[in-house]
């Protein structure tokens, strides 16, 4: 009985979000070794080495791990991980593309995005965006499982696992990487802040989204989210949106500036600790779940913020 | 080149959805039911595909009950040039669907699968990774641009950091993000033409495959809802109270 936990990282950092998936683990069994699959990824491993409750951190590297392509990532699994009887990781977009390929495999069903563990077997996770939760049991002798971060507190640091180096399976030559557009951030990373500043539609162009919420958020230390909508019309790149189709998000203090709260964009933040909306729709369906609501318009109520929280 | 497009038919994404009181699920009796909104960027890609000539035939495949012909009739419409329906009256897992996708595949010699990257009820995000496991084909997921060549497709797929391009050697699976396109609707003469399509049936049960569910709704509530908060009337207001609370 053992868990092998793929790490989520780019090769240089180690991802929160292996810390958070590494608690809901233990919440399943004690026994848990982490897979880093990469290229030139040696500091990935000494860091998910450091985390507290970890037996062995295994390194697969190769020119072709190097973007963990769903093949050559799930064949690594697959060849390295027979003598396991649970395989998880975040549901991030790397592990939401693999996990399902390694469950396939194993002829088992995976259990997508727990946000609960009632038992070895028993998990909770939301289905209709977040509009219902479902509880359910594993038949299945292995399990395959992705985490919802958002909803478990990170491992902390203070272990010292050893860390061994595998030989991946051989590349399966299905895909070959041809580029990479990485969106340049400087404010905190959006599924681990502590503040989330997000903004919607009504800032009406990418001009006064960015110059409204970014020195909003770096007052805030925040990071800065997006709705769909405020995406789809080109004011925020796409990996800053919140919701069902983007990111699931549960910081301590979620600003909802200038957004009418669809069910898709709910799905996404609706387990922030505070939420504040700003709109000027009272009736707004995110005005009705926010914990303080201010009916007004963004343009001159975000200044006026910047203010009061500069005295 | 012949595409499959797989189909579900779920409740409307604009219907607020009931639990049942027992517990047992969602209430599905006379809601309104429409094709994933997924699946119909998947199939719109397909038909757009076909106009620009790397296509020459698109079959659209639901999976459920026979109420899902009437789905199935709209891809039609948009496109598709013929149908089949898998009737089963269970509500079946991705794993499953995968088996009888896999079966059609074979069956139709088909180059490339369209998928939605998840259904709006379920919100599993598994079948298109898990029909390209067992075909042991090559996968594209969550695809935000395509340009499809003879051997092979250039895949631009939606990832936490931004956007990857990846060149995905045929035969492979697609799965579809929203930003892919924009699907168009349906015309009355095309609806009328739809009419005189052919939809295939057969029985899941009949395909030889393994149906069981692998896991048990033990049940299906109700998320705890959030405590109703307060108007604050001006933004020092708010500050102060976000302050009181050591907030910020």
């Amino acid at each position: 009985m053992a868990i092998l936990l793929l790490a989520e990282h780019d090769n240089h950092s180690l991802s929160e979000q292996t810390a958070k998936a590494l608690s809901a683990a233990h919440e399943i069994d004690d026994d848990i070794d982490i897979l880093v699959c990469g290229y030139k990824a040696q500091g990935v491993a000494t860091s998910a080495a450091r985390l507290r409750g970890v037996r062995t951190v295994f390194l697969a590297e190769a020119d072709y791990l190097e973007h963990q392509l769903a093949e050559a990532v799930s064949a690594t699994i697959l060849t390295f991980g027979k003598a396991y009887d649970t395989f998880m990781a975040a549901a991030t977009a790397n592990g939401k593309n693999i996990l399902p390929r390694v469950a396939a495999q194993l002829d088992v069903m995976q259990i997508s995005d727990i946000i609960g563990i009632q038992s070895k077997d028993t998990f909770m996770r939301p289905i209709y965006a977040g509009n219902a939760i479902e509880t359910v049991r594993s038949k299945d002798t292995k399990k395959v499982i992705t985490v919802r971060s958002s909803a478990f507190l990170a491992m902390g640091e203070g272990g010292s696992a050893k860390i061994e180096t595998i030989e991946p399976a051989s590349d399966p030559q299905l895909t070959t990487f041809l580029n990479e557009t990485r969106e340049i951030n400087e404010r905190p990373e959006l599924t681990s802040a502590r503040i989330i500043v997000s903004g919607g539609r009504a800032f009406a162009s990418q001009e006064q989204f960015m110059s409204l919420l970014v020195p909003l958020a770096k007052q805030l230390n925040a990071a800065i989210g997006a709705s769909r909508a405020a995406v789809d019309a080109g004011y925020a790149p796409n990996d800053w949106q919140v919701g069902q189709t983007g990111k699931i998000v549960a910081p301590e203090l979620y600003f909802a500036l200038g957004i009418s709260g669809a069910i898709q964009h709910l799905a996404g933040m609706s387990d922030s600790k505070i939420i504040i909306a700003i709109n000027k729709d009272r009736e707004a369906p995110i005005m009705q779940i926010a914990d303080y609501a201010l009916e007004g318009d963004i343009f001159e109520l975000i200044p006026l913020l910047q203010k009061a929280l500069s005295q | 080149m012949k595409v499959l497009v797989g189909i579900k038919r779920v409740v409307d994404y604009n219907i607020k959805i009931r639990v049942k009181q027992d517990q047992s699920g969602v209430e599905l009796d006379n809601v309104k039911m429409s094709m994933n909104p997924f699946d119909e960027i998947a199939l719109e890609e397909a038909v757009r595909q076909k106009e620009a000539g790397k296509i020459e035939e698109i079959i659209a495949v639901s999976i459920g009950p026979q109420a899902a012909q009437e789905t199935l009739r709209t891809a039609l419409a948009m496109g598709a040039d013929r149908a089949i329906l898998i009737k089963s009256d269970e509500v079946n897992e991705p794993l499953c669907i995968a088996k009888a996708l896999k079966k059609i595949v074979e069956k139709e010699h088909v180059n490339m699968v369209f998928l939605g990257k998840q259904a709006i009820d379920d919100d599993c995000n598994q079948t298109a990774q898990m029909l390209a496991a067992l075909l042991n084909w090559s996968q594209g997921t969550f695809a935000s641009h395509l340009k499809l060549e003879s051997q092979s497709a250039e895949i631009t797929r939606e990832i936490d950091g931004g956007l990857q391009t990846l060149s995905v050697k045929l035969p492979a699976v697609m799965s579809v993000d929203l930003r892919l396109n924009e699907p168009r609707y349906a015309s009355l003469p095309n609806i009328m033409k739809a009419k005189r399509k052919p939809i295939e049936e057969m029985e899941l049960a009949q395909l030889g495959i393994d149906t069981s569910r692998r896991l048990e709704v033990l049940k299906v509530e109700k998320p705890s809802p959030r405590k109703a908060g307060q108007k604050v009337q001006t933004v020092d207001e708010l500050v102060d109270h976000l302050k009181a609370a050591h907030l910020l």
